[in-house]
């Protein structure tokens, strides 16, 4: 009998687990890119002290991971807020449609840099996009002529810009799973290989091989996959100082000791260039708010407001102090309006 | 050469030098002897390779990580200016908590540094000492509201900033523009330092805190707690759960086809990829029985498939060490079954079925990849209160930690990996002294 108790007491506190999960949570849950965590997370420590709502729990899941636990549903059980280091996609748009959860806040919270940067004891480059490309995709035009696509042979930086150093190609990058090599193939190689008649030609004939063949980055060793922690690539640039990373902006501020960015297309990326909109590869942040859980969970629309404040996204906001490029003026009030508004995503 | 010789003890058709003492004899145990040599030169730079890599490890995070339980604070007179704290002079609590106390340290910086003038330079003095400042003034208040109107020197935690230079993290050397601290913050900092404002105390805020974004703000405190109610779900459950299964499957089941398959299957799960064991809990706990996301609960649950192969086969282990003979007197007694078990067999077999819990329970406290798919890799800043509080535990800590950008999370990682290394320590000796104490040899 005493084995049967125990076993009624373990089943029951699992019950008012589940129970107390289903029932209210005052917490606002929060998903999401991890681009973004650190920005999200300082909001919601400020809010968490200020504000007298509980502070906002904020996991980080990578951007499709918080996509897919925003769109499940509505109710205490699904997050109330993603982050997220690019848009939506329609397909994800489509699919939390199809869960219930028809009104989406998008909220643009500003931008981050990605920089191409080496170490402080090499000169800094001068690179553009086609040299990028040229550099790191699998297959280019055959340096000889011709339109035919031949395996990458540059070794060296030197063969693809006379004016580069003669340093060998050696990059070290974020693995595919991670949000900021999807921006950099979107902002750097699909930008960098438009230039070639022959891949031109290749888009009219068959534009899916084109696709893959601007976007490939090579696997013959120039490429290296160093992990998602930013601060090992830095680490290694530090070690290595012929090789170049491909990071995030506020990775490279808290590093201006070690490690230097290389110009692109003859910006650098510093605060200036990045929120001008002049630094080639930079991309978009957001936040997603259910809009069904507002009023439900307490706190969310405060929660926004503090986030939109000029305190937070502004010029001298806090975020920015954290590394966010912040909107320009014009648009951060459009985003205050659209907020207090409550402006749900129609469509992309 | 074979020609038979005779000797005194007797004919040989070996050669005398591959005789014992022979040349050829010789020369074989010297050879012998070398390889036996090597062997040992082997073994002993495998243990010293090891050995090396334990050091350098220990070395880099002791070396990183030390500098974190000593924090910088700033000595500020702060004056309590009634007409900033309360206008209308009613001492309302009310009041005196909403408050503007970034005022209040914007005119002590003001008042304290010269060179203060403008936008751009408060911002940077204001970099100088932490954002808890402003909520250690209100506090303060709020606990004496008699300080208003008055000044009064008060020690406030110094940015992070400011204590990564003192502590030689930023080379004071480098051109302004290379440095994240300006030359204007140096020379605040020198007159503070030349007045004796500024002083490194024991880090109390990293062992009592909850996670932060700022980093001399940020804590374990909330971590540890969330360690310990997950390890305490994991213990209540995988310790009873697997001590029973082992004493079924060792002292009752008949041995058949099925247990043979149960306990293959055991085998198996005790080497199958926690992140597995993570989904396991994804789709079951948290999708199906629908308990709650982050909470310690389910992290101890999930943690407890992860345990438990291993405490059945520690604890089968410990069953089989204990002599049949002690079973058969029992038995020969007249105990029945269940007796012999529980009175005789059980307790001769804990001590090696508690090492086996202890060790599964510091591998599971080490673990961070099954608790990311059920939501506990998070920044949590309130201090969890119970098994179903949003809560993180200490490994992931660490890892959110190694992936910051501010630098001054560096020296704080290394320290949440001591910690988590003394806890890891303090276990497994509790496994050691359980052994020596109780085990008994046969």
């Amino acid at each position: 009998m005493k084995h049967n108790a125990l076993a009624l007491a373990i089943v029951a506190a699992m019950a008012a687990g589940a129970a107390q999960a289903q029932g209210a949570r005052d917490t606002i849950s929060i998903v999401g890119s991890s681009t973004v965590y650190p920005f999200t997370t300082t909001v919601a420590e400020t809010f968490g002290k200020g504000s007298g709502f509980k502070t906002p729990k904020v996991e980080s899941t990578g951007t499709g991971g918080g996509m897919k636990l925003f769109c499940a549903g509505v109710g205490v059980q699904h997050p109330d807020i993603t982050n997220a280091s690019r848009r939506i996609k329609p397909s994800e748009l489509d699919d939390c449609r199809k869960n219930g959860v028809a009104d989406i806040i998008e909220i643009k919270v500003g931008y981050d840099g990605i920089v191409v940067a080496n170490s402080k004891k090499a000169p800094t480059y001068q690179l553009t996009r086609k040299d990028l490309w040229l550099a790191l995709a699998k297959e280019v035009p055959d340096p000889k002529g011709g339109d035919k696509l031949v395996a990458n042979p540059y070794k060296s930086w030197k063969e693809i810009d006379p004016a580069l150093p003669d340093n060998k190609i050696e990059v070290l990058g974020p693995p595919p799973t991670s949000g900021t090599r999807d921006s950099f193939v979107e902002l750097v190689m699909d930008v960098g290989c438009k230039d070639f008649p022959a891949m031109k030609a290749l888009e009219a004939a068959d534009a899916k091989r084109h696709k893959a063949a601007c976007q490939t980055l090579r696997e013959d060793g120039a490429f290296i996959e160093a992990g998602e922690n930013d601060n090992l690539i830095v680490q290694k640039l530090e070690a290595n100082p012929g090789a170049l990373g491909i990071f995030g902006y506020s990775f490279l501020e808290e590093n201006l000791d070690k490690v230097h960015g290389s110009l692109v297309d003859g910006h650098s990326p510093t605060f200036e260039e990045v929120a001008d909109g002049k630094y080639p590869i930079a991309r978009e942040l957001f936040i997603y708010v259910k809009k069904a859980h507002i009023g439900v969970i307490p706190g969310i629309k405060e929660f926004i407001a503090e986030y939109t404040s000029e305190k937070a996204m502004g010029k001298d906001g806090y975020l920015a102090d954290k590394g966010l490029i912040p909107l320009p003026d014009a648009m951060l009030k459009a985003v205050q309006a659209d907020v207090k508004a409550g402006k749900v995503l129609t469509g992309l | 050469m074979n020609k038979p010789t005779t000797t005194a003890r007797g004919v040989y058709t070996i050669p005398e030098e591959r005789r014992i003492g022979g040349k050829a004899h010789l020369a074989l145990v010297t050879r012998r002897n070398a390889a036996e040599r090597r062997f040992r030169a082997y073994g002993i730079a495998a243990l010293g390779l090891s050995l090396l890599f334990l050091v350098t490890l220990f070395v880099t995070i002791i070396g990183n990580g030390a500098s974190a339980f000593r924090q910088t604070y700033v000595k500020l007179d702060v004056n309590f200016a009634a007409d900033v704290l309360d206008p209308d002079g009613k001492r309302d609590p009310a009041t005196l908590g909403s408050a503007n106390y970034l005022t209040l340290v914007r005119n002590t910086l003001r008042s304290q540094l010269p060179d203060t003038e403008g936008r751009a330079a408060l911002r940077e003095a204001q970099g100088l000492i932490s954002s808890a400042a402003n909520y250690q003034l209100r506090e303060m208040v709020l606990a004496d509201p008699l300080l208003v109107g008055q000044t009064r020197p008060v020690w406030v935690l110094a940015s992070a900033l400011v204590d990564a230079t003192l502590k030689g993290g930023i080379d004071r050397n480098l051109p302004e523009s290379d440095r994240k601290i300006s030359d204007r913050q140096l020379g605040w900092l020198d007159k503070l330092a030349a007045e004796g404002r500024i002083e490194r105390r024991f880090n109390s805020v990293l062992f009592t805190a909850g996670d932060s974004r700022e980093p001399e703000q940020a804590g374990i405190w909330g971590a540890v707690m969330g360690s310990f109610y997950t390890m305490v779900v994991t213990l209540a459950l995988s310790f009873p759960i697997g001590v029973a299964a082992a004493i079924y499957l060792e002292e009752f089941a008949p041995r058949n086809r099925w247990t043979d398959l149960i306990e293959v299957n055991i085998n198996n799960l005790a080497a199958v990829p926690s992140i597995v064991y993570g989904l396991l809990g994804l789709a079951v706990f948290i999708n199906w029985f629908g308990l709650p996301r982050s909470a310690p609960l389910v992290g101890g649950l999930v943690l407890t498939l992860m345990t438990l192969p291993v405490i059945i086969i520690a604890s089968r282990a410990a069953l089989t060490s204990v002599p049949p003979s002690i079973r058969e007197a029992a038995l020969g007694m007249g105990a029945s079954k269940m007796q012999t078990v529980t009175h005789h067999v059980l307790p001769l077999a804990l001590p090696g079925m508690l090492t086996g819990a202890i060790i599964g329970m510091s591998r599971a406290l080490g673990e961070t990849a099954p608790l990311l798919m059920i939501g506990m890799v998070a920044f949590i800043v309130d201090v969890p209160t119970g098994f179903t509080s949003h809560a993180t535990v200490l490994p992931v800590q660490i890892y959110l930690w190694a992936d910051s950008p501010e630098r001054a999370f560096v020296e704080r990682t290394s320290a949440a990996i001591l910690v988590l290394l003394g806890f890891m320590v303090a276990m497994n000796a509790l496994a050691v002294i359980l052994r020596k104490r109780f085990e008994r040899r046969w």
